[in-house]
């Protein structure tokens, strides 16, 4: 491929060859559904199974996000729409199989979901992708706020403030299969069994979606419409496509929700939703099919570990999502994968000084910042509770100066000493990064040593 | 009947001019930078904040001076050290980044001023209705008045900055020909950090005048910012009058739809159509516009992309 001329590359054509067996695909789909199938025997505490079902959740709707985001190049604020109405139609089906009028295994009520969220991302979708761009991100925005506000208009269908409740017990057994009628998804670590199959399965049928020629001329159109219209595409139609495609695995994310949950409300739509996907998949980095898997980790962690800690969770998180927007627009993937590339050309260990600088650095100045953030909090929103607080296990009393000289002393310190490794690091990992990249240029197709 | 109409139409116009004030500052950073700036709502609130602080340090007046200028540093701060930084990737990354800056200021604005209302009250000297609309029935605020004079004040100046000054030259130049006027020795980038903090300003000085009008908490931002992005795509992007337009037009429909109690089936009764209760459209013809006024301007959004997806004066297609 590297050969610039045209006969060599025909010739390297010839040299294609068939592999019923990619050993190394295998292994890793295998590993991941291995880690899938054992991380509840490690984690059956009742609250890691409820972080694990909502990470199994979030890695789907954050990965059709990435389809959009990452592979098309469509920035959504209204992704919830399509999870919101798969989640509402896979309520409704599930108080329909409770009342015995629809015959239907409740382990596939997400397929529900997908199909209710691929209808809306027809209907819709043909509105928002005539746009490209800034403007389809507006119009996604303005669709989100205009399906927030007519649910609350309809509580007939929506179930108004309080949504619709429903029970996952009430159904049939699997595919009516009498020997399985263990499986009544009544305890937890069965509906994360559900999440965790349906997870699998949407991800690697995602995966294969990026390998199809959809899949590539999608990839076409986000890098460069006008030459994917010269070459005969309707962009537009590859956009509305893609789309649904993205509102069908939203749609499943949304009915697993409603699995999970056993309520919807309107508040399934709200913008805070769609928000929250984009962060998940950016903070992953879009760009990269696995990057929303890593992010909708991340997130989870933030959303519902962290806060149980803080009040000020979102404003971190926000924090965190800037300075990757900022530093490493990338996301973590592909921060990891060009630390991955510095350790396979065995220059990690001139790095492994100033990272262990900047990120001392970096955590001083992160927990002055903390500290100030934690104060202040308790003094504009606990203060009802006095002006004791604890934070790291440390008692503090807001009202002395005493921690607030602490908080910010810790702050300036950690942002000089912070700011005095960042350079060096700065040095370093650009030149390393040029040695790599020259190195990669005089040795076409080769890898390290 | 007309009194009330007449009223009705005055607080749709001041509403409809407020988003004007806020849809001017995000449309002229749209049209020089290509950036969609997700903040400005939340610069709006921002506005509000910093003038119900300083009133209640020194007063109202010096605060709608001093507010605005607040926000312009804040602005250009933002320009300086974030958004040009990531420039250099595009205009996602931008988006991406006014996102999260959105994020961050109501987070803030709630660790700083608490999660409720805080009391920004309009000024003693404009509280209560106009003297002279009241010789004619119509109770209007005095405050609302003022709003209105401040909105029109606002783009006269404006006007007269892009038109008849020699930075407005420089600006409208920017606008079209960057390379060139980057060519006869101005700073383009300190021009692209003064708009910036123009528009984060206006929004600012929007936030001053609203903010007391409505209502100062965490929520104002999200409440009117999609509001404001309905507006300049209606408007046509870009287009400072498309946008004057389509300003005031969602807030004559939504203050005309708010007050009405009109349903679809009472005007079907009045075409002589019965429709039993049983049908699928009963429940939405029996909604009464007050109910839907929210929806409204989202529908006229669905409505101008459908006939005009370059919206009402838009001169091209994104």
């Amino acid at each position: 491929m590297q050969n610039p001329h045209g006969s060599s590359e025909l010739a390297e054509l010839g040299e294609i060859r068939f592999q019923p067996w990619n050993v190394g695909r295998w292994i890793l789909w295998g590993a991941l559904a291995l880690v899938f199938a054992l991380l509840p025997l490690f984690f059956s505490r009742g609250f890691a199974l409820t972080l694990m079902s909502q990470m199994g959740i979030m890695i789907v709707f954050a990965l059709s996000y990435g389809m959009l985001l990452g592979q098309t190049g469509m920035l959504s604020f209204g992704h919830a729409v399509y999870s919101g109405f798969g989640a509402y139609a896979a309520i409704h089906a599930m108080n329909r199989i409770a009342a015995g009028t629809l015959l239907w295994p409740i382990s596939l009520l997400p397929l529900v979901g997908g199909l209710a969220g691929a209808f809306f991302g027809v209907v819709f979708g043909y509105l928002t992708t005539r746009r490209a761009g800034t403007p389809f991100a507006m119009i996604t925005l303005g669709i989100g706020e205009m399906v927030f506000a007519a649910a609350l208009m309809f509580p007939g269908f929506f179930g108004g403030e309080g949504g619709v409740t429903g029970n996952r017990t009430a159904g049939p057994p699997f595919m009516g299969l009498p020997w399985l009628s263990w499986l009544t998804f009544g305890p937890q670590v069965q509906v994360y069994g559900l999440i965790a199959v349906w997870c699998f399965v949407c991800i690697v049928a995602m995966y294969a979606l990026t390998q199809t020629p959809l899949g590539r001329i999608a990839n076409a159109v986000r890098d460069n419409p006008e030459r994917a219209e010269f070459i005969g595409y309707n962009t537009q139609r590859v956009r509305w496509l893609v789309l649904i495609l993205s509102s069908f695995f939203a749609g499943i994310a949304g009915g697993l929700t409603a699995i999970n949950f056993e309520i919807v409300g309107a508040e399934s739509f709200h913008a805070v939703r769609s928000g929250g996907v984009l962060l998940a998949a950016f903070i992953g980095g879009a760009a990269f099919f696995f990057g929303p898997i890593l992010g909708a980790v991340v997130f989870v962690v933030f959303a519902i570990a962290l806060s149980d800690y803080t009040k000020a969770w979102q404003l971190y998180l926000g924090v965190f999502f800037v300075l990757l927007v900022l530093y490493a627009p990338g996301g973590l993937a592909s921060l990891l994968l060009m630390n991955l590339r510095v350790a396979k050309f065995r220059k990690f260990a001139r790095l492994r000084d100033p990272y262990v600088g900047v990120l001392l650095g970096g955590l001083l100045l992160a927990l002055g910042v903390v500290l100030l953030i934690e104060l202040t909090y308790h003094v504009t929103l606990d203060i009802g509770q006095g002006p004791l607080m604890r934070l790291f296990g440390l008692p503090l009393d807001t009202s002395a100066p005493g921690p607030w000289v602490l908080a910010a002393f810790v702050l300036v310190s950690g942002f000089v000493a912070f700011d005095y490794y960042r350079r060096r690091f700065a040095r370093c990992w650009h030149d390393v990064q040029v040695e790599i990249e020259d190195w990669i240029r005089e040795n076409p197709g080769d890898s390290p040593r | 009947m007309l009194s009330d109409t007449l009223s009705q139409l005055l607080y749709g116009l001041s509403y409809g001019l407020l988003l004007f004030m806020l849809a001017s500052g995000l449309t002229l950073i749209f049209s020089m930078m290509g950036v969609l700036n997700f903040a400005h709502a939340s610069f709006y609130m921002l506005g509000a904040y910093a003038a119900y602080q300083v009133s209640q340090w020194i007063g109202f007046w010096p605060a709608l001076v001093i507010a605005p200028l607040l926000l312009f540093a804040f602005g250009a701060v933002v320009e300086r050290w974030g958004l040009r930084r990531v420039h250099k990737w595009g205009h996602v990354p931008e988006l991406l980044f006014t996102f999260g800056l959105s994020y961050i200021i109501v987070e803030l604005v709630q660790v700083i001023w608490g999660r409720a209302a805080v009391a920004y009250r309009v000024p003693a000297e404009l509280d209560g209705p106009v003297a002279w609309l009241q010789g004619y029935g119509i109770t209007f605020p005095q405050y609302r008045m003022f709003m209105m004079g401040v909105a029109v004040a606002m783009l006269v100046a404006i006007w007269l900055l892009l038109t008849r000054t020699r930075v407005g030259l420089v600006i409208q130049a920017a606008l079209t020909h960057p390379q060139q006027v980057e060519a006869l020795g101005h700073n383009l980038p300190r021009v692209y950090m003064g708009v910036f903090g123009g528009g984060a300003a206006l929004a600012g000085l929007a936030g001053v005048v609203g903010g007391n009008a409505f209502v100062t908490e965490p929520a104002m931002a999200g409440t009117v910012g999609a509001i404001v992005f309905v507006v300049i795509v209606v408007g046509g992007l870009g287009s400072l009058l498309g946008a004057f337009i389509a300003a005031l037009l969602i807030g004559l429909l939504e203050n005309f739809g708010k007050a009405s109690d009109l349903t679809g089936l009472a005007v079907l009764a009045r075409l002589g159509v019965d429709l039993d209760s049983g049908s699928a459209l009963h429940s939405v013809l029996a909604l009464s516009l007050s109910q839907v006024a929210p929806v409204l301007p989202y529908l006229l959004l669905v409505i101008v992309l459908i006939v005009r997806p370059k919206g009402l004066l838009g001169t091209r297609e994104g």
